[in-house]
C-alpha cells in the first residue's frame, strides 16, 4: 500500500517556510507567501472559514470511520484540502440554472459543499449507501456529490472528465449573460489525461473565450505514484500560459491566501467572461483512498493546526475554543451516523428507476 | 424526392426551428463546408469545433446539463472510439445522479461500409452502442425515416444516438418528406450551398412538418408470410430487394426495418416470427458480440416453441477493418447474394 511517506517525518508543523532545496534535489515547488502573522480578513469570516474546516475534517474522519467499521465499502474523499476548499465553497454562487455558478467537482469536495450550506448527513448517507442518499439513492462511492438545485453536476469516477463539460456548460452561461461561472476542479495527476486539455483548448479560442475557472488541486500524488516521476512540469499552471490565460500556483494550505487568491480568480473569470487557471498546492491527509489504508499521514502540513496557530496567536481563537469546535462537531456527526445507520437501503426492484429520463423504469427484457 | 444528407439538413433546420436546439458542431460542420458530408449546410446554429473528439461529447454533455440542446457530430464513427467512457457517462448520468440530471444531447455519426473507405471510414457503431445503456439509439433506412427520426431524437430529453448509414447518404428516398417541393432540383437550388464562395448564400428552407415518427416503432417493409427479416441501415435496402428477388422463386418474405436499435420494437418482431416461424437478422458490424446476437438470443429463449428453424445472424466478418480493394470490402460485410443464400438456407431447414 502507498505510504504518504515524501517529505521528511520531521517537517516542521508551524507557519510554511518553504526551504530553499538542497543543491542535488530537484527544486520542488517555488515559494508562495503564505501563512504570515496578518490575517487582512474579517474576524468573522477567518472564524467561520475555521469552523467549517474543522466540520468538514470532522466529516471525513468519520465517513472513514463508518469504512473501518463496516458501514460502507469504500471511502474517497479530501481531508488536508480545507483550506482551500472551503474559501472556494464561500465564493461560489450558488443555485440552479445558467445565472449560477456550474461546479464541476472531483471526488474530494466535501468542504467545498460544507461551506456552501451542505447539511453533511447526506455524505455519511452516501457513505452508508441508504436509499435517502441526496446525490445518488446508494448507487455511487462517498464523494461522488450531485445536487441539481446548487448546479453540482454528478461527480464520477473517471479521473479529468469533469474538465471537458466545463466548457459547454460555460457557453450556455456567457450566451446566457450575467455573471455565472463554471468551475472545475480536480487533482495534479489527471492533468495527464487529455480531457485537461480539451479543458484548456476548447475555453481559451480566440475571441470565444469561456468562463471557466480551471482549478487543479496539487497534492503531488496520483495514488501511490510521486507528481515528479510521471510528469515534467514544474507549476501546473504553466500549461495554461501557452494557451493564453491568467494563470496562479497558490498555497492552498493557507485559507487567507487561498480566500483572496480564489476572490481576485472568480472576480476575473465573473467579470471578464474568460478562462483562469489556478493550481493549488495541498495536502492529502489519509492517503488517497480506503485502498491505501486511509490512515493519517504525518508527513504531510495539515491545514487546521497551522490555520489555528496564527489564529490563537492573533487572539481570535483560545486552544480551548477550538477544542470545543471539534468536540461538537465530533459528536454531531456522530449522531448523525448512529441515525444513518438505522436507515434503509435501496429496493432492488430500483435498479431500473431514472434508466430514462420521463419513463417509467422497468426491465426491457421482461414480459 | 431528397437525399438523406438533405434530410437531415432539414430535420436539422425544423429542429432549429421548433424544438429549441442550440448547437449543432462538430469538425467541419459549420460554414464554409456544412460538414464533410453536406449534412449541415446553411443552418444557423452550426459552428466549427476544435479536432477533438473527447471534447465534442464533453462539450455536447456540459451544454445539455446547463439547459442547451446540442447536435454534436462525429466526423465518422471510426473516431468515436476514445469517448466510449464520455458515452457511458452521459448513458449514466440521469440514473447516476439518482434521477437529478438528464442530458437532452444528439450525437449523430456516419457509420458503415459501402463508400470504399477502407479501414477507418467503414466502422459501425451498432454493436458498441448498444452495448451502452441510457441512450437511445436510432439508424435510418430511407431520408424521411432520417428526417422523423432526428426530429424525435431532437425532442427526446435523454442523449439519442443518431447512426447515419454513410452508403445511403446520397440514395433518394421513394417517400416525400412533409414540406419538401416533390423537384429534385428545386430542392436542390433551396438548400444545397454552392460551390465556390458561399460567403453571402443563405438557404431557402421549405416550411417543413414534424412526420411523427416515434423512437422505438419498427417498419414492415415488405409483408411475408414465409421468413421475418429483421435488419436496419445500409443492409437493409438488401434485404428488401432480396425479398423481392426471391419473391419470384415463390419465397415469400416479411421484411422488418428496426429504425431503432434501443429502445427496440420487439413487438414488431415477435409478432412476424410467431407468423413465419424463421427469422434472419442482417447487420454489417462484425458478428461477435452484436446486436443481432442478442436478437437471435431473444429469438431463442423467448420463440423457441415457435421456429421452424435455427435464428440465424448473419453480421459483417469478425476481422481488424475492412479492407480498401472491392474484393475485400465485399467479402467482410453482407452483400445481397448473401442475404438472399441465407434466406434460401433458412428456407430449406425443415423441422
Amino acid at each position: 500500500m502507498a505510504r504518504d511517506a515524501k517529505k521528511s517525518s520531521a517537517a516542521k508543523k508551524g507557519p510554511k517556510v518553504v526551504p530553499a532545496p538542497a543543491p542535488s534535489a530537484p527544486p520542488k515547488f517555488k515559494a508562495v507567501v503564505t501563512h504570515s502573522d496578518e490575517l487582512p480578513l474579517d474576524k468573522e469570516l477567518l472564524l467561520s472559514m475555521h469552523d467549517t474546516m474543522v466540520k468538514a475534517r470532522v466529516l471525513e474522519e468519520r465517513l472513514i470511520a463508518m469504512y473501518k467499521t463496516g458501514h460502507g465499502y469504500f471511502w474517497i474523499g479530501g481531508p488536508g484540502e480545507e483550506a482551500f476548499n472551503v474559501p472556494l465553497g464561500l465564493l461560489i454562487k450558488k443555485g440552479a440554472g445558467p445565472a449560477f455558478d456550474y461546479l464541476h467537482f472531483h471526488y474530494r469536495q466535501s468542504a467545498t459543499l460544507l461551506a456552501m450550506g451542505e447539511d453533511p448527513i447526506g455524505a455519511l448517507r452516501q457513505m452508508k449507501n441508504t436509499a435517502s442518499d441526496p446525490y445518488s439513492g446508494g448507487r455511487n462511492f462517498a464523494g461522488h456529490f450531485s445536487k441539481k438545485d446548487w448546479n453540482i453536476v454528478p461527480v464520477s469516477s473517471p479521473i479529468e472528465v469533469q474538465y471537458g463539460m466545463a466548457p459547454g456548460t460555460a457557453l450556455v452561461q456567457k450566451r446566457f449573460g450575467g455573471d455565472g461561472i463554471s468551475i472545475v476542479t480536480g487533482g495534479d495527476a489527471g492533468t495527464a489525461e487529455g480531457d485537461f486539455a480539451s479543458c484548456l483548448v476548447w475555453s481559451s479560442r480566440k475571441d470565444q473565450e469561456l468562463p471557466v475557472l480551471i482549478i487543479v488541486t496539487n497534492n503531488r500524488w496520483g495514488i501511490s505514484t510521486p507528481f515528479d516521476q510521471v510528469q515534467g512540469v514544474e507549476r501546473i499552471s504553466d500549461r495554461g500560459v501557452a494557451f493564453g490565460m491568467r494563470t496562479k500556483t497558490i498555497d492552498g494550505n493557507d485559507p487567507i491566501s487561498a480566500y483572496l487568491e480564489l476572490k481576485e480568480a472568480f472576480e476575473y473569470v465573473r467579470t471578464e467572461r474568460k478562462p483562469y487557471l489556478v493550481e493549488a498546492r495541498v495536502s492529502r491527509l489519509y492517503g488517497h483512498s480506503s485502498a491505501s489504508g486511509a490512515n493519517f499521514a504525518t508527513s504531510e502540513d495539515d491545514c487546521i493546526p497551522l490555520f489555528e496557530a496564527r489564529l490563537e496567536k492573533a487572539g481570535l481563537l483560545s486552544k480551548a475554543q477550538a477544542k470545543a469546535i471539534r468536540e461538537k462537531y465530533t459528536e454531531e456527526l456522530a449522531e448523525m451516523a448512529r441515525q444513518v445507520k438505522e436507515e434503509p437501503f435501496p429496493e432492488p426492484s430500483t435498479i431500473w428507476d431514472h434508466v430514462f429520463h420521463g419513463e417509467q423504469g422497468k426491465d426491457p427484457l421482461g414480459e | 424526392m431528397a437525399n438523406m444528407a438533405q434530410a437531415v439538413r432539414m430535420a436539422l433546420h425544423y429542429a432549429e426551428e421548433n424544438l429549441g436546439v442550440t448547437d449543432i458542431f462538430g469538425e467541419d460542420v459549420g460554414a464554409p463546408l456544412g460538414g464533410v458530408f453536406t449534412c449541415t449546410q446553411g443552418l444557423k446554429t452550426t459552428w466549427n469545433s476544435p479536432l477533438d473528439e473527447r471534447g465534442i461529447i464533453s462539450m455536447a454533455m456540459g451544454i445539455a446539463l446547463a439547459g442547451g440542446r446540442p447536435i454534436a457530430e462525429i466526423q465518422f464513427c471510426d473516431y468515436i472510439f476514445n469517448t466510449i467512457d464520455l458515452l457511458k457517462l452521459a448513458g449514466n448520468t440521469h440514473w447516476a445522479s439518482n434521477g437529478q440530471w438528464n442530458l437532452p444531447m444528439v450525437v449523430m455519426t456516419p457509420v458503415g461500409s459501402g463508400i470504399r473507405g477502407s479501414i477507418y471510414h467503414s466502422h459501425s457503431f451498432d454493436a458498441s452502442a448498444t452495448h451502452i445503456p441510457g441512450w437511445k439509439i436510432v439508424m435510418p433506412s430511407t431520408p424521411l425515416d432520417a428526417y422523423g427520426l432526428l426530429i424525435a431524437a431532437c425532442k427526446e430529453t435523454n442523449p439519442v444516438m443518431f447512426l447515419i448509414p454513410k452508403a445511403l447518404m446520397r440514395i433518394r428516398g421513394a417517400e416525400l418528406i412533409p414540406g419538401e417541393p416533390g423537384e429534385d432540383k428545386a430542392l436542390s437550388k433551396m438548400i444545397d450551398a454552392p460551390l465556390g464562395d458561399r460567403s453571402k448564400w443563405q438557404a431557402q428552407w421549405p416550411v417543413l412538418e414534424d412526420p411523427g415518427i416515434q423512437i422505438g416503432k419498427a417498419k414492415i417493409v415488405r409483408a411475408g408470410s414465409q421468413v421475418t427479416v429483421v435488419s436496419y441501415g445500409r443492409t437493409l435496402p438488401l434485404c428488401a430487394a432480396a425479398a423481392e428477388k426471391l419473391a419470384g422463386e415463390g419465397v415469400d418474405a416479411e421484411v422488418i426495418d428496426l429504425r431503432s436499435l434501443w429502445p427496440y420494437d420487439w413487438d414488431a418482431i415477435k409478432a412476424s416470427i410467431e407468423k413465419t416461424g424463421r427469422v434472419l437478422f442482417v447487420n454489417e458490424d462484425t458478428e461477435v458480440t452484436n446486436f443481432g446476437e442478442h436478437l437471435v438470443r431473444r429469438t431463442a429463449e423467448q420463440l423457441f416453441f415457435k421456429l421452424l428453424a435455427p435464428p440465424k445472424l448473419l453480421a459483417g466478418k469478425f476481422v481488424p477493418g475492412i479492407g480498401l480493394a472491392d474484393p475485400l470490402e465485399m467479402a467482410s460485410v453482407p452483400q445481397q447474394h448473401d442475404v438472399e443464400k441465407s434466406i434460401r438456407e433458412l428456407i430449406a431447414i425443415q423441422p
